[in-house]
């Protein structure tokens, strides 16, 4: 690991302003992902700012009827919130789903979103890779591309968005809160949070460097039936080849966004407008212009089993 | 490491009774909003196994570094270093946690437990008993980290946290064969003890 200092930020104003000031600094939360790639050297900040005694760490009651999520709320806190439990289980669902108990106690909400891809050849630091190193070229293009991106990719980049919590919050319409170095702050829908990978793939989501998450918002319950489908290679503790999350209500209409495949949660409007006609028109809209590859062309057919399945059981 | 001898004087601190030290929180909250800036080495207290301990650390040094190397408490265990095997799994503030994948100084003013803290040969955790009994291991290496997860895991089941395999969230959570296997995938015991590991879990839940 390279060296780097440190210190703890007293209030999420001054942590955007001092990372905002140093072009290596970087906010330092659970540390379950960063810490990962600092060991790898992948990443290499040279000033962390320990965002852990904010006070990010509630949820509240919004007064439009929905949630605030403290970007510093736990993983496991979040997902056994009596009223995330009730009223957004899709969200307590894929939060379960993902990582392990160790894991889920230190990784936090706002950390969680910006979990980096688990490409193997972006953690393989012998390899080229433009998302690591821009414009070295991309070697899972035509390498193992059996977990990788089929929708929403570049020629750059073939990498996925890896996490499950995203893509809960996807069908459930979240806002991302921030804060930037000058006390502004802003709010960014989920859909919009994360970047398509275009020819800069080392650029992932629409935040400026300092600005800080300081939440999400979830707006009121949605009501009907919740869903959070993971396909994987093991039964747990892996990520997702493919992973479904719907929101159904009791005439068929929905929401409905899949995870494991893109360079961010992927939902569709078009998409959602097909439920009533089942799985099979539902990922014909939202798999439009894929690129698949030998190795992972098997996910479309995947996306539609599994919808298929979430479908049949909704209907039971 | 500047002319402060980060090795010396922590041996001369694990010597000495002053490792022990009872520090008012004023002092803790002190050092937790020290920076590092310009320095090679940060001050860090915490207390481990009901011990206060402070040391001086390079800001890189993991909790799993500053329990084994520092502290010589080698029960936890180095497997990947990456969070992805559980071997070096301990309690902090009541919470299991990879040590692995945290800071020594993300910790200051934490309380933290490792195997060490949960028994001794002549006082063993029940859960420490329930694995002799079982035989949930082979070479031992990943069963401190499983011992701390485990215990850790049914405060979890009876703090009422759901898991991936939780059937209805508005229903009370137990400790079944399948809730204890799913909540302890972050443990892998590459002897494929499972079997006695689970059931030396399932001894201790039922009491």
């Amino acid at each position: 690991m390279r060296s780097f200092t440190y210190e703890r930020a007293t209030s999420p104003q001054q942590a955007a302003a001092i990372v905002a000031e140093r072009k290596g600094a970087k906010f330092l939360a659970g540390g379950t992902n960063l810490l990962d790639l600092m060991k790898l050297e992948i990443e290499t900040p040279t000033h962390l700012v320990d965002v852990q005694d904010l006070d990010l760490d509630m949820i509240e009651e919004t007064a439009e009827g929905g949630l605030r999520i403290g970007a510093l709320v736990s993983n496991t806190a979040l997902s056994a919130d009596p009223r995330v439990m009730r009223d957004y289980a899709v969200l307590s669902r894929a939060v379960q789903a993902g990582a392990s108990g160790q894991l889920r106690n230190k990784a936090t909400t706002g950390g969680n979103l910006l979990q980096r891809t688990r490409c193997p050849y972006f953690y393989d630091t012998n390899m080229p890779c433009n998302k690591r190193s821009p414009g070295s070229g991309c070697a899972a293009s035509a390498g193992y591309s059996r977990q990788l991106g089929v929708v929403g990719i570049s020629e750059d980049c073939i990498a996925t968005y890896p996490g499950d919590m995203a893509v809960a919050l996807a069908v459930l319409d979240a806002v991302v809160e921030t804060i930037r170095p000058d006390g502004t702050s802003r709010s960014i829908p989920l859909g919009d949070f994360h970047l398509l990978w275009g020819d800069t793939p080392d650029k992932e989501t629409v935040l400026e460097h300092g600005e800080l998450i300081t939440g999400v918002v979830l707006p009121k319950p949605p009501g009907g039936q919740h869903y959070y489908h993971k396909v994987r290679d093991r039964a747990s503790y892996a990520f997702a080849l493919v992973s479904v999350a719907a929101v159904l209500q009791p005439d068929g209409t929905g929401r409905v966004a899949f995870g494991g495949v893109a360079p961010r949660p992927w939902r569709k409007d078009e998409a959602d407008a097909a439920l009533t006609q089942g799985a099979k028109a539902v990922v014909e809209q939202a798999f439009a212009g894929s690129a698949t590859r030998d190795d992972n062309k098997y996910k479309i057919a995947l996306a539609e089993r599994t919808l298929a399945g979430i479908l049949a059981e909704a209907r039971s | 490491m500047s002319d402060w001898n980060l090795s010396v004087t922590r041996r001369g601190l694990l010597t000495s009774s002053a490792a022990v030290l009872s520090i008012a929180p004023a002092i803790r909250a002190r050092a937790a909003s020290q920076s590092s800036a310009g320095a090679t080495t940060l001050p860090v207290t915490f207390e481990v196994n009901g011990q206060e301990r402070m040391l001086r650390l390079d800001p890189r040094t993991t909790l799993l570094d500053a329990l084994r190397e520092h502290l010589k408490l080698t029960g936890t265990k180095k497997g990947c270093d990456h969070g992805q095997c559980g071997a070096c799994t301990v309690i902090v503030n009541g919470e299991r946690i990879n040590s692995c994948l945290s800071l020594a100084v993300q910790h200051a003013g934490d309380q933290v437990t490792t195997i060490e803290g949960l028994g001794t040969p002549d006082d063993l955790h029940p859960l420490q008993e329930a694995f002799i009994e079982h035989d949930g291991y082979q070479c031992g290496y990943c069963t401190p980290g499983q011992i701390c997860s485990a215990v850790a895991m049914l405060g979890e089941i009876e703090r009422g946290i759901p898991s991936h395999v939780t059937g209805d969230l508005s229903k009370a959570v137990s400790a079944t064969n399948m809730e204890v296997r799913e909540r302890m995938s972050g443990n892998i015991c590459r002897c494929g003890a499972y079997s006695n590991i689970a059931a030396a879990i399932a001894d201790v839940a039922e009491g």
